[in-house]
Parts: structure tokens; sequence; C-alpha cells
């Protein structure tokens, strides 16, 4: 974020880049209430019969991938806006000194909207301790920012329905809200790294960088760049995902499915967890595979139990936050974190 | 004069160095850029989104890859 950088700017600002806005969603609205007749219109130029195997994969690929790069399109720029309202520095004023508990929920939502990589994970995680923000508040916003984000749940939306988005939503929060609460119960201070206990030992309250506050044409210009770069980053994975969906669609036998990930294997949702954690791939590659495997008769609390475990329990981000957790944290981390995940993978099993 | 920029190692880390030195050597000016990855470093600054910008010891820009037109007003 750009905040502090002073950048001369115009008093009276001109109506365009509202009216350029505006008109660019107004396109988008009359595109996306087109998509399913330009989606037929493209399946029937190709000479396959429509209700076969490949006609169907056709008219899917037509119409629920442009469907969900639209989607994607529209909120991840929104979002984009949103986020330039809010920025780590304020994020930690707002959770310094904060009790557990109310902190925890306030974390795991803030987690939702502040702007985050997980390239920065740790200067993130250093700042907040450093802060006096306490650890397990500190672990609900960093396991819900890349748990609950907006590429997840558009996707969700998108292919697999609002119902099921809805849920995971709620639920990720949930379970970054208790594994934090859990975390901080346990009192593991002691077990971050020498040198972070230091700084967090010399906790110097954060002085607050000023500047103007961003102008409306300003947070647009951010909205655009999160499209660029949050695009340009998932499309590839979109494209990987939607083709494993496909394979999965096609080839993987539906009672092979069901017995292996329906509700009845309850081993299934352990298996799913432990799975998912050496798997790096983002929300964009994952749902597919999971709309795909839903739609072959796989348990819904085991699909979730599966996608949250690729998203929030990832390898390489275990081993970026190495250099400030020791293995004994880290350890408790996956525990607390792949419980919270596997009651939330049998409690669906069992209620749906 | 020398920039710093502050990151671990991330694309975007990468992008902000060849961005700087790019503009610099544009502009015809002479700058070293340090990049420097260690952490404790890095969370020295009081910095919590990266790729981060020093210069003259003062963070002047953090959390993206700068624009050009910033790069420029720090070379002035």
């Amino acid at each position: 974020m750009s905040a502090e950088v002073e950048a001369p700017r115009p008093s009276h600002p001109a109506p365009w880049p509202h009216l350029a806005v505006l008109a660019a969603v107004a396109a988008w609205f009359w595109l996306y209430g087109r998509l399913p007749a330009i989606s037929e219109a493209l399946t029937a130029l190709i000479p396959v019969e429509r209700h076969s195997h490949t006609g169907e994969a056709l008219a899917f690929f037509f119409y629920d991938v442009p469907k969900v790069l639209m989607l994607l399109a529209l909120i991840v720029f929104a979002m984009g806006v949103v986020r330039s309202f809010f920025s780590p520095e304020r994020t930690r004023a707002l959770l310094a000194g904060r009790r557990e508990g109310v902190g925890n929920v306030l974390a795991a939502l803030l987690g939702v909207v502040t702007p985050f990589c997980s390239c920065s994970a740790v200067p993130l995680f250093i700042g907040l301790v450093s802060a006096g923000v306490p650890l397990g508040v500190t672990f609900s916003f960093l396991i819900a920012a890349p748990m609950v984000n907006e590429v997840a749940l558009v996707m969700l939306f998108g292919l697999v329905g609002p119902v099921v988005a809805l849920t995971y939503f709620s639920f990720g929060l949930a379970v970054a809200i208790l594994a934090g609460w859990v975390i901080g119960r346990l009192h593991l201070e002691g077990w971050l790294q020498d040198w972070v206990r230091d700084i967090a030992t010399g906790a110097s309250a954060p002085e607050e960088a000023g500047g103007a506050p961003l102008s409306m044409v300003e947070r647009y210009r951010l909205g655009v760049e999160a499209l660029r770069e949050i695009m340009g980053r998932v499309w590839l994975w979109i494209l990987l995902g939607i083709a494993m969906g496909a394979l999965i669609h096609g080839y993987v036998p539906e009672d092979l499915m069901v017995r292996i990930m329906g509700a009845d294997a309850w081993w299934s949702v352990p298996a799913a967890v432990v799975l998912g954690i050496p798997m790096y791939t983002n929300a964009a590659g994952v749902i597919p595979i999971v709309e795909a495997l839903l739609g072959k008769g796989a348990a819904l609390g085991t699909v979730l139990a599966f996608m949250m475990s690729v998203i929030a329990l990832s390898l390489p981000e275990m081993i970026i936050l190495r250099q400030v957790l020791t293995l004994r944290l880290i350890a408790v981390f996956i525990g607390v974190v792949g419980s919270g995940i596997l009651a939330v993978g049998f409690l669906f099993n069992l209620l749906f | 004069m020398e920039i710093k920029v502050l990151g671990t190692g991330c694309a975007k880390c990468r992008a902000t160095v060849e961005l700087i030195e790019r503009v610099a050597r544009e502009a015809g000016r002479e700058v070293s850029v340090v990049k420097i990855e260690d952490l404790r470093r890095i969370a020295g600054y009081g910095v919590m989104s990266t790729p981060a910008v020093v210069v003259g010891e003062k963070v002047v820009h953090k959390g993206s890859v700068p624009a050009p037109d910033e790069v420029l007003g720090w070379l002035a």
C-alpha cells in the first residue's frame, strides 16, 4: 500500500473515473446476463451432440469458466477497493491490547479484509506480536487470512452454490476463531523463536504512519491492480483445476467415490485433511476439483475438510513460519487447526 | 545514493529491485540497490508488508511494487 507516499492530487477531482467504473460495472452486468445465451451459441457452433458427454463438457467450459472468471473479476476489484480502507498497520492498531475472545473474533474478521500475501506472513506476524497482540489472536488472523478469501468464496458460489459458499465462510471463520483461542489458552509464547521473543518483550508502540487519506480514484486504481495481480496469478490454477475436475467427471467411477469419500467412510475425513497438507494450490485450483468430487457423490463434510486443509495447512507456509515459530509450535498449530477442520468435516457428514 | 528493498525473496520483491534499477538507469542516476532478506532487519524497520523500500533509513513505500513515478520521486 502506498498510503504514505505523497502524490499531488487535483483539488477538484474529475467525475470521469467514477463514470468509467460505473460504465464498466454496467457492461459487466449486461454481459453476465447474456452469458448463458452466448455460451449456448458457442457450443452450438461445434458439431457435437449437445447432450453427449463431450457436449456437456463443452457447455461447461463455455459457460462455467467465463461465469466464474467474470464473478471473480468483479469481486476481486470490489475487494481491492474495500481493502484499500484497511492496512496491516490499521489491523494491528485495532488488535493491539485486545482481550482474547473478542480479539479472536475481530482478528478472524479482519483477516478476511486486510491485504494479505503469504510471502509477507512473517513480517506481519512479527508486527502483530511485537505490538502486544496476543499470540492466539495473531493466529486467528493468520488462519483466517488465507483460508477465508474472496477467491474461494466466489468460486464456491459460482461452481458449487451459495449454500456451500456460506457454509465455508462461516465455518472457516469458526475454525480460525476457535483454533486461535485454543492456541492462546495454551500460553505458548515461550515457543516462539528466541529473536522474535526478544522483539516481543521490547514491545514498542507502533507509530502510525500518517499521510493523506487516499482519494477514491486512488482506491479504484488499487482495485484494478488487485484485479490484474490476482487474475494473473490465479487463471492458470483455475484452468488446471477445471481440467482435473473434468477428468474426475469423466473417468472416476461414482461408486468408487462414494465408497472412499462418502459419508459412511468415517476415515475419509482424516484422510482428506492429511492429504491436503502437502498439497499446495490455492482456492482457485481446488474448487473445481471439489465441485467434481461432490458431483461424484463425495460427502460435503469430507470435501470441505479437504479444501480447508489444502488452503489453510500448506507446507510452504509452514516453512515460511518456521523462521518465527519453533517446530513444537508449528506442530501445535497443525494439530489445533487440523482438529478444527476434522470437526467441521464430521459435523457436516453427520448433518447432510 | 543507496536504496534498500526489504523482502523475503518473493516475486514482487525482485520486480521492485528491477524497477528501481531500470528507472535509475533511464534517469541516468547512480543508485545502489541493496536487497535485505534477513527477517530480523526487516522487522527492525517495523514493516508489516513486503516489498518495502527504504531511502535514507526511512521507509518510503511498502506492500506493493511501487509505481515508476514514485521511484523517480525518491531519486530526486
